[in-house]
This record gives C-alpha cells, sequence and structure tokens, in this order.
C-alpha cells in the first residue's frame, strides 16, 4: 500500500504531533507515503470564504502533482481531506469549473486522482481486522470519546466514507485497539473550527460543552482526526473551564497516537506530551502491558 | 438535487444562487438548518433567516449581518437540508458579496482573518502560522487575546518561528493573479 501523502500545513506546526504520530503509525503498518514534492496549502476555510476560484486551484495545484506521481493521495488534516475532495468534484463535475482551474494553474487535470484520509486508509483499505492482529500493547480499559467533528463526514456526498450522522470507523479502530469507545451524542457536533481564531469565546462554549458531555459518557479521554479540533479541544479546555463550569482536565489524542501505542511504539515516536492537557500519566496508567503478565488485576 | 424554482421577486436571491450555485430559493423554511446549527445561539439570525432575507431581497440586513461571519463551515445544514440546498455555500458566497460590496461589517475579525491567512499563503505557498498571526492582529488591533497561549505553543514545538516555505511558492503567486482575474471576468 502506497500513497502520495499531503500533510497540510498544520501537520508541520500546531498539530505536528499527528503528522509524527501518522507517519509512525503508518510506517509501523506497512503504509507506504510519499510526500507530495513542494505541496501547498489547500486554502481551507479562508479561500472558501473569499474566493471560488482559488478554492479549487489550490487543492488542484496539488492533486496534479500527485497525478504525475501515479499514486493515490492520503492526507491527514480534516480540512485538507474535505477541501481536496470538494476541488476534486467540483473539477469533474463541472466542466466550466475545470476550464477555470486549468486557466488559473496552467496546466489540465480532470478530477481523477483519488483521495484518502489516514482513517478511510486505517479502516477500509488495511482493514480493522488486520489492525486488531498487529495490536501488540492493548489498551484496556482506557474509555474513549471519537469525536469525528464536521468535515470528516459532512457533506456526504463529498466525503462519504462513513455514516455522516453516526460514523463509526474510529469506534471500530478503538475497539481493535483494546480500548473502550463511550456512546456520546455529540460525536459529530463542530467545535467552532477557525472561530478559534476570530470568535474564541464561542469555541469555548462549544468545547466546554463537548467536553462535559464525553466525561458525562464516561470517557478519559478524546480521539480525533483533525488539528482544528484538537486544538480548540485541548489547547482552549483551561479557558473553556475557567468561562463555563469546573470539569475534570481531559487529555485529547489523535487516532494515530492511540493507535501507535497499541502498535508499541513510544510516546516520543507519537509526539505524546505535545498536549497541553497532559496524556502521559493517563496512558501509563492505563497501559497494561505489565496487567496481564501480572495476572491481569485491574 | 431540488430544480431551482423561478423566483422573480428578488434580483439578490438568483445572485447568490448563480454565485453559490444551489437553489436557495427552493427553500421552503423548515429550519432545519437552523436547528442542527452550533452557532445559532451567537447568531443575529439564523441560516433559515438568512435564507428568507437573501428571498426577500433584504440586502443590507443579510450582507451586513453577523451570522455569515460566524457561520462555521461545519456543513450541518448543507448534510441535513431536505431541499439539498447547499447552505454552506450560501454563507460563502454572501462573504463573498459582502467583502466586493464593502459593506459595513459587524466586525471585521473574520474578513482580516481571511486575508491575513490567504496573504501568508500568497507569501510562502503554505501557511506561516506566526506571519499570519501577527498581521491578523494588527490588523483587527486585537493585540493581546491569546498572548498567554504563545509561550505554550512556543514551548510545544507548535508554533514555528520561521516559515516552512513551499519549492511551488511562485508557481502559488501566480495561481493568486490569475484567480484575481478570473473573478474580475464577467
Amino acid at each position: 500500500m502506497k500513497y502520495a501523502f499531503f500533510p497540510g500545513c498544520s501537520l508541520d506546526a500546531t498539530a505536528w504531533d499527528f503528522g509524527r504520530s501518522t507517519r509512525a503509525t503508518c510506517r509501523a503498518l506497512g503504509i507506504e507515503l510519499v510526500d507530495i514534492p513542494d505541496w501547498v496549502c489547500c486554502g481551507s476555510t479562508p479561500a472558501h470564504a473569499s474566493s471560488a476560484s482559488l478554492a479549487v486551484a489550490l487543492p488542484v495545484l496539488n492533486l496534479q502533482k500527485a497525478e504525475a506521481m501515479g499514486l493515490p493521495v492520503m492526507t491527514a488534516c480534516a480540512s485538507c481531506y474535505a477541501r481536496l475532495r470538494t476541488a476534486n468534484q467540483k473539477v469533474r463535475n463541472e466542466a466550466e469549473e475545470r476550464r477555470r482551474t486549468e486557466r488559473i494553474t496552467g496546466k489540465p487535470y480532470d478530477g481523477q486522482v483519488e483521495i484518502h484520509h489516514v482513517l478511510d486508509v486505517l479502516v477500509n483499505h488495511f482493514g480493522v481486522e488486520q489492525v486488531r492482529t498487529r495490536v501488540t500493547r492493548p489498551l484496556e480499559g482506557l474509555r474513549v470519546a471519537c469525536y469525528y467533528g464536521c468535515l470528516l463526514t459532512r457533506p456526504p456526498e463529498i466525503v462519504a466514507f462513513d455514516n455522516p450522522e453516526h460514523p463509526t470507523c474510529m469506534d471500530d479502530l478503538v475497539t481493535a485497539m483494546g480500548a473502550e469507545p463511550v456512546a456520546w451524542p455529540f460525536a459529530t457536533e463542530c467545535c467552532g473550527a477557525s472561530l478559534s481564531m476570530t470568535h474564541s469565546s464561542v469555541v469555548g462554549r462549544l468545547g466546554h460543552k463537548l467536553l462535559s458531555m464525553a466525561r458525562r459518557a464516561g470517557a478519559d479521554c478524546i480521539a480525533v482526526a483533525c488539528p482544528l479540533c484538537q486544538m480548540n479541544l485541548d489547547l482552549r479546555q483551561s479557558d473553556a473551564i475557567k468561562a463555563y463550569g469546573a470539569l475534570p482536565q481531559t487529555p485529547v489524542l489523535y487516532i494515530t497516537q492511540l493507535l501507535g501505542l497499541a502498535l508499541g511504539l513510544s510516546n516520543k515516536e507519537l509526539g505524546i506530551g505535545a498536549q497541553s492537557i497532559s496524556a502521559t500519566s493517563l496512558l501509563a496508567d492505563r497501559r497494561p502491558a505489565t496487567a496481564a503478565a501480572t495476572g491481569g488485576n485491574p | 438535487m431540488a430544480d431551482a424554482i423561478q423566483w422573480n421577486g428578488s434580483e439578490l436571491a438568483m445572485e447568490v444562487e448563480q454565485r453559490s450555485g444551489t437553489p436557495v430559493s427552493a427553500c421552503f423554511q423548515c429550519h432545519k438548518c437552523s436547528t442542527g446549527c452550533p452557532i445559532g445561539p451567537e447568531m443575529d439570525f439564523l441560516p433559515s433567516q438568512v435564507m428568507r432575507l437573501v428571498h426577500l431581497g433584504m440586502e443590507n440586513e443579510v450582507l451586513g449581518s453577523r451570522a455569515i461571519w460566524l457561520c462555521a463551515s461545519c456543513e450541518a445544514c448543507t448534510t441535513r437540508c431536505p431541499q439539498s440546498i447547499d447552505v454552506a455555500a450560501t454563507m460563502d458566497a454572501l462573504r463573498i458579496m459582502a467583502i466586493d460590496r464593502q459593506v459595513t461589517l459587524p466586525d471585521s475579525h473574520g474578513k482580516q482573518f481571511n486575508r491575513s491567512f490567504l496573504g501568508s499563503v500568497r507569501r510562502h505557498g503554505r501557511v506561516f502560522e506566526m506571519g499570519m498571526m501577527t498581521f491578523y492582529k494588527l490588523r483587527t488591533g486585537d493585540l493581546f487575546s491569546d498572548m498567554d497561549k504563545v509561550p505554550q505553543m512556543l514551548a510545544k514545538g507548535k508554533l514555528p518561528l520561521l516559515p516552512n516555505r513551499s519549492g511551488s511558492a511562485g508557481e502559488v503567486r501566480e495561481v493568486f493573479r490569475r484567480a484575481e482575474e478570473e473573478e474580475k471576468r464577467p
């Protein structure tokens, strides 16, 4: 299995731990990632909120590079994923959009490159059962609220690898790791995304709602697959608690970090320690490599 | 997808449909978008009310609204609309129109964030957070919010001090220039 990897801007900066854990986890599973050379920003929300033509042209610049590599694309950031898929669909389905994009980028592109999210690759290409057989350090006793957020599953005509209202891919993966996914109703509620920069009080309110529900559902931590979800729930967690009421501190980890742990990788290889709300003691408590050996007394 | 009904009552509705590529006029005010909107409590108009303002041609009200800048593009409305209207794309079209027409905005945060973000992409081919945030803060005059986050982010290596420039930055600059030309075409 080999993919052209589109890291996107966040994975080299605010979400470097997502980047590191995605690469390490894929390496451990034998999924080969080749970076798209000289990739450029997908434009994210500022592009689609400012210019319809730029919102397609920027992702397409990357897809043209991937096409030259002859590989399907994999990305980890939920926003990059949605922007690449949206642009691809527009070029494929709308002749005028394609002509305009080709004029802007100066190169032909017909929208034929495949684009996958790392979760899609892990669950549907590699396979949950295959993952299960590779787990060397089951995360027994760890209760995880799988938080999908917005753009992994919406809109379904564009992203389409899981149910938009009741997605299960992350829960299936967490189960395969030996941890326990909790049932909670806010798995696809929005965290406020880039309002984090412009209207941070909204993000505080939404974050508090998500964190308190995850706790009520019995979760010890939250698993995410999007840099903005992670930042809004982790970096802004203390502010949310200050503004909206006391809650136990809840670590927010990338799903690839949890998976990496279950595959036997080290904290360092996975960027565990990069969170504002530390996850190290929770994970050390629950890491039961020795539990089985000592007779499984929890 | 529902076909757009012929709508002669509002030039605004026709322009929004043309820009967003979605049949805004097919909205029959079921309010499903508003019910599921996470930002509803902070909005001055709920998404279904935004749609209605468009139908009624109330350009000043809708283009000057707080709601279009508070939309987080989470796509819950778009996913759930029984008329298959892309409500989130409608919000994008309204934001673009508000900037084009130099409408007085309730606050400039959204506009300046977009400008600072895209400016960074135009310069480096990728976003350079530190530079982008500096421009954004200077442009909004909101210098001190979130300053407490900076040392923490620096310590965790989440705020690089230098841009991670793309080798295709020159190509990106050309793309911005040509996209601007395209947007000016009739």
